[in-house]
């Protein structure tokens, strides 16, 4: 009945060469993968960031086309949400699950390099677009209809199959992760053991599982309604273009706490890491997690107050995210609270995680301000909105990315990185993301609408420091690169345990790490 | 067989590589492309002539790259590879996709039920929203919606489908999840022949239900002008039977490939994960159906 070669034992080395990471099943190669492919999707969604800041830089300053400033906001929105924030989370995820829980590998490893390895291909074609006849997306990335259907370019039939293969990653790593965490832990790693990044990634997988198909659901209407007439979101046929934005958000708020639950789970772990004291109210830490998931389910509509919804579903939808100002709220407190009374020391990856928690409080206030319904009539759609979602995706989902790069890089390549040229990278993007993003609060106040590629003059002062802040942190990030790249080669040598208080199974592992890790589980103490 | 563990815990096997990711991978690349450019081009929104061939060779080599997956996945079951750890893992796996599969389907009924108790009573002028009807005057809310909000530029269909053959179909699809059962049954009692012709008896009554919902499609087309173009009846009508309908297509083709296999001797009584995860789709489909029945046809 053997069919099978003899490899059921993997204690093979990897394949030689390039085609190593091509047909690899280990997870640490996937979750290297899948962490360079967000970084390189990082800089090109940075870079159409780049050319959005510039054609703002100066009002009645023409740089490109209204047209194709259009396809850079989009373009911009759609590479930083599904190509480097969600694969980065992924990534980390891939590398670190199997060692924090004592797995030999994910659960099911060549799913998972399938996962991967459609991401290229989805963004090819999403990139490709740009170049088609009629140009890329250029309907923002919420792509609501009937912007994308009725009045949509060709191309928008390539960005709907992109996304299709996008999704359909993003489910089969979800089930893989939540496997993993469910079926592979050490004997002795029970649930309130786990450490929290594991803990806010097996809600985010949940998460992911339950809102993903809904977004195929709704791009398959899409699809249809813009290659076989139907209504759905045609309200001469009976749709409605609201349904779309129902369905999208219902897909849509989730997804942004896809993109922040498993940041929670990193500085959960760096906090106490260079406090030298456990993580204060653990148990809380984990309840609040799956209540912000809960929640995030029934708030959806928070982003439609004046779409002309019924009075009490504004009502609702006010009440119900203003509620999840609590359990995230908890987590502020446990993060300040374990921070207090410990011996702190501030190397890098405490830095962004402390720049983390101030900065991510304040996108979570603005949040606050939009959940107001009446407000909200005065905010929706202008740059207060865009200044609100950068404080909690950038000095939040990134600088948690950036945070778990710097904490697990000597475990990784097993070189300490050059902790001078990260500080410099730390400040440069501290500054960097204030002076952008802090003055289009006031821009958003006084009126400013988001997506627009030009603007009246009094909007001048404050969109020029903001262009010169984007453009200093964007520097900032081939800082980054630099450092990454010169750590990969080389730098002192790391030990098992590079930070005085970690704590966690991948410590007791050697840096760097062995091809193959905890092939017997490890004994949970 | 596994090289000896000493330890008590059989090892996780882990393959070394596999090329069959990246073939899946590329596959679905050539599937979206293929399928954009096919899509573009029939709807007219743009002349595409490479999408139908490379949507041909993304077909083949999906069924290809499936077939070869699957078989290598039940041929390292056999070969005892997989621990009782992995093999929860594959039913783990198996769990959540269901889960998916049926969130995806909560966006169509979802969809259904915002436009019927929500959006069309507003344009009709009732409820909380009715100064909406202020734009389409004259319109009535009816359900099937035979005369749309602006029916000049979107015709209604002139008949909404009865319920008889999806009665019929509601009948074939229970007894098929019946049938299935019972083929259950006779797998753990090790009664091969009786597992056998239950199992093709589900499967006939498969294709007989595939069948009557071609049918069901000839004749909206035919004789209700009930269509994908003819407003939100005909919408919500097709994307919810159309995609059921694809899941039975997809459900049919695994118990044709569990039938083979058991032709082949698969399976034991206490160990048929592959059977088992088939069982769990085909009964997933048939739940679909019987609140599609409900929510579609009846109400
Ligand atoms: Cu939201």
């Amino acid at each position: 009945m053997t069919a099978i070669p003899h490899d059921d034992h993997a204690h093979h080395g990897p394949a030689t060469g390039l085609w190593r990471w091509v047909v690899t099943t280990n997870h640490k190669d996937i979750g290297a993968m899948y962490l360079w492919f967000s970084f390189a999707m990082f800089l090109l969604g940075g870079a159409f960031a780049m050319v959005i800041r510039a054609e703002l830089f100066q009002p009645g300053f023409s740089l490109v086309e209204p047209e194709f400033f259009n396809q850079m906001t989009t373009m911009h929105g759609l590479i930083m949400v599904f190509g480097a924030v969600m694969p980065a989370f992924v990534g980390l995820a891939n590398y670190m699950i199997p060692l924090m829980i004592g797995a030999p590998d994910m659960a099911l490893p060549r799913l998972n390099n399938l996962s991967f390895w459609i991401l290229p291909f989805a963004f090819l074609i999403l990139v490709s677009t740009l170049f088609m006849a009629g140009g890329g997306p250029n309907f923002g990335w919420t792509f609501y209809a009937p912007l994308s259907t009725t009045y949509g370019p060709p191309s928008t039939v390539f960005f709907i199959l992109a996304m299709h293969i996008m999704g359909a990653s993003s489910i089969m790593g979800a089930i893989n992760i939540i496997v993993t965490i469910w079926n592979m832990r050490a004997p002795g790693m029970t649930w309130m053991k786990m450490p929290l990044f594991v803990w806010t990634w097996l809600i985010t997988a949940f998460l992911l599982i339950m809102v993903m198909p809904v977004l195929a659901g709704l791009i398959t209407m899409m699809l249809l309604d813009i290659t076989a007439q139907t209504s759905f979101f045609n309200a001469a046929g009976g749709g409605s273009p609201l349904l779309f934005q129902h369905l999208f958000w219902f897909f849509g708020h989730p997804e942004v706490y896809i993109m922040i639950l498993p940041a929670f789970g990193i500085i959960s772990a760096i906090i106490p890491a260079f406090a030298r004291k456990p993580l204060f109210g653990y148990a809380s830490m984990v309840y609040a997690t799956a209540a912000i998931a809960i929640l995030s389910f029934f708030v959806w509509a928070h982003h439609m107050f004046t779409v002309g919804m019924p009075f009490a579903a504004q009502l609702f939808f006010m009440i119900s995210t203003m509620i999840i100002a609590v359990p995230t709220g908890v987590k502020v407190f446990n993060w300040v609270a374990t921070m207090i009374g410990g011996s702190m020391t501030f190397e890098v990856p405490m830095l962004f995680a402390i720049a983390f928690v101030v900065l991510f409080t304040i996108g979570g206030f603005s949040g606050l301000m939009l959940a107001i319904a009446p407000v909200d009539y005065q905010y929706h759609d202008t740059y207060f909105v865009v200044a609100h979602f950068h404080y909690v995706l950038v000095p939040g989902a990134v600088f948690s990315i950036m945070a778990g790069v710097y904490y697990w890089l000597p475990k990784w390549t097993g070189h300490m990185f050059h902790e001078g040229l990260a500080k410099v990278h730390f400040w440069m993007s501290f500054i960097g993301v204030n002076v952008a993003f802090f003055p289009q609060h006031f821009l958003g106040l006084a009126g400013m609408p988001r997506r627009i590629p030009d603007y009246p003059l009094q909007f001048a002062n404050f969109n020029m420091i903001s262009s010169m802040g984007a453009f200093l942190f964007g520097l900032s990030q081939l800082l980054f690169m630099f450092i990454v790249i010169k750590c990969v080669m080389g730098g002192k040598k790391a030990e098992a345990k590079p930070w005085e208080g970690a704590e966690g199974l991948e410590w007791d592992l050697p840096s760097p790490l062995p091809y193959h890790t905890f092939e017997t589980p490890p004994k949970i103490k | 067989m596994a090289s000896s563990t000493h330890d008590k815990t059989p090892a996780y096997y882990v393959p070394e590589s596999s090329r069959l990711p990246i073939a899946m991978a590329f596959t679905l690349f050539l599937l979206a492309w293929g399928g954009a450019g096919v899509l573009q081009n029939v709807s007219g929104i743009q002349q595409n002539s490479s999408g139908v061939w490379i949507l041909s060779v993304g077909l083949v080599m999906f069924a290809a790259t499936l077939t070869v997956w699957f078989t290598k996945a039940a041929r390292e079951h056999m070969a005892g590879l997989n621990s009782e750890q992995l093999q929860e893992s594959y039913r783990q796996c198996m769990k959540w996709f269901i889960v998916s599969e049926a969130m995806f389907f909560a966006a169509f009924f979802g969809g259904l039920f915002y436009v019927r108790a929500f959006e069309l009573p507003w344009m009709a002028g009732e409820g909380a929203k009715a100064a909406t009807g202020m734009l389409y005057e004259g319109f009535e809310y009816t359900w099937p919606l035979l005369t749309n909000p602006v029916p000049e530029a979107v015709p209604g269909p002139q008949e909404a489908m009865h319920w008889t053959i999806p009665l019929i179909n509601t009948t074939l699809l229970i007894t098929s999840s019946v049938t299935l059962t019972f083929a259950h049954h006779a797998l753990r009692k090790e009664h091969r022949a009786s597992l056998k012709n239950w199992l093709l008896a589900t499967i006939v009554l498969a294709v007989v239900f595939l069948g009557f919902q071609a049918y069901e499609y000839y004749e909206a087309y035919a004789h209700l002008g009930l269509t994908l173009d003819s407003g939100i009846y005909g919408s919500t009508f097709f994307i919810l039977t159309g995609f059921h309908g694809v899941h039975v297509i997809m459900g049919t083709i695994i118990l044709i490939a569990l039938y083979f296999r058991v032709l082949k001797g698969h399976f034991t009584g206490p160990d048929h994960f592959g059977f088992e995860a088939g069982a769990w789709y085909w009964h997933f489909v048939d739940v679909i159906w019987i609140l599609l029945f409900f929510v579609v046809y009846i109400f």
